[in-house]
């Protein structure tokens, strides 16, 4: 096996678990059940997948074409930063708009962390 | 019930910087490769528009005490000027020149006077966002 075969391995292992990933992203926003789950598997697992599929284009670039492309690796530290962040945004705005959770789910801490709040005060 | 944005504070501060370095490299690339001042000054205004949404209108007035009305100004400015300028060298409007320069530092740089053209479209493209933005925020 010569080196670009490795490479080309690489490649490809990065861009199909990125593929993947995004694909069970769009299975959990389809099928859990409240905003709250919904949210959970799209930042999370989006975020994961898109950067994957970054790290195989950049591998691409610099491994095949023997292009460093920097704009690329931004990329991915500015996703993870931010669309964890937009995850919370989105998730708090939710809640503060009083979208309820889900029927069966069991436990509410920030509900009760309100209310101590509101008792003290 | 109290507001706490200290997640979404922090974060801008933190990526304040990456949008605003890369506005700076897409309108310095805009020669050679895709970028130029348009996308540039536009994706500054949109870094300022994060921190309008992170923080209130004073507190980006305070940190940027620019009247966006008058940046826009002075990037027509610009632009006429370089347009203007070819006029002394008694050349038509808008004639534009070129040359390779040796920098210290630098090295090799080419200096085109398109560039003083493209920090017109640069500042007239902030200054027109931001007036937009700010004029819708502060309307009750």
């Amino acid at each position: 096996m010569n080196v670009n075969a490795i490479a080309d391995l690489f490649i490809a292992f990065f861009i199909i678990i990125g593929a993947f990933l995004s694909l069970v992203t769009a299975f959990g926003v389809i099928r859990l059940p409240d905003v709250y789950t919904r949210n959970h598997a799209a930042s999370k697992s989006a975020t994961l997948g898109v950067m994957s599929i970054l790290i195989g284009t950049f591998l691409y670039f610099y491994l095949i074409e023997g292009h460093f492309n920097s704009r690329i690796i931004l990329g991915i530290a500015f996703i993870l930063v931010t669309s964890p962040v937009a995850g919370h945004l989105i998730s708090r705005a939710a809640y503060n708009s009083g979208v309820e959770l889900w029927e069966k789910s069991v436990q509410d801490d920030l509900k009760l962390s309100k209310q101590t709040a509101k008792k003290e005060s | 019930m109290k507001i706490n944005d200290v997640i979404l504070q922090t974060a801008t501060k933190l990526v304040l910087f990456v949008i605003i370095l890369f506005s700076i490299h897409l309108f310095f690339a805009g020669h050679y490769y895709p970028g130029g001042g348009f996308i540039g000054g536009l994706m500054t205004a949109a870094a300022i528009v994060l921190l309008l949404l992170a923080f209130d209108l004073k507190t980006v007035a305070k940190i940027l005490p620019f009247d966006f009305k008058k940046v826009t100004a002075i990037g027509l400015l610009f632009a006429v000027g370089t347009g203007a300028g070819a006029l002394l060298f008694d050349a038509p409007f808008l004639t534009h020149a070129f040359t390779d320069a040796y920098l210290p530092l630098l090295g090799k740089t080419s200096l085109h006077t398109a560039v003083l053209f493209d920090i017109g479209v640069y500042l007239v493209v902030i200054g027109v966002t931001l007036t937009i933005i700010q004029t819708i925020g502060e309307s009750e």
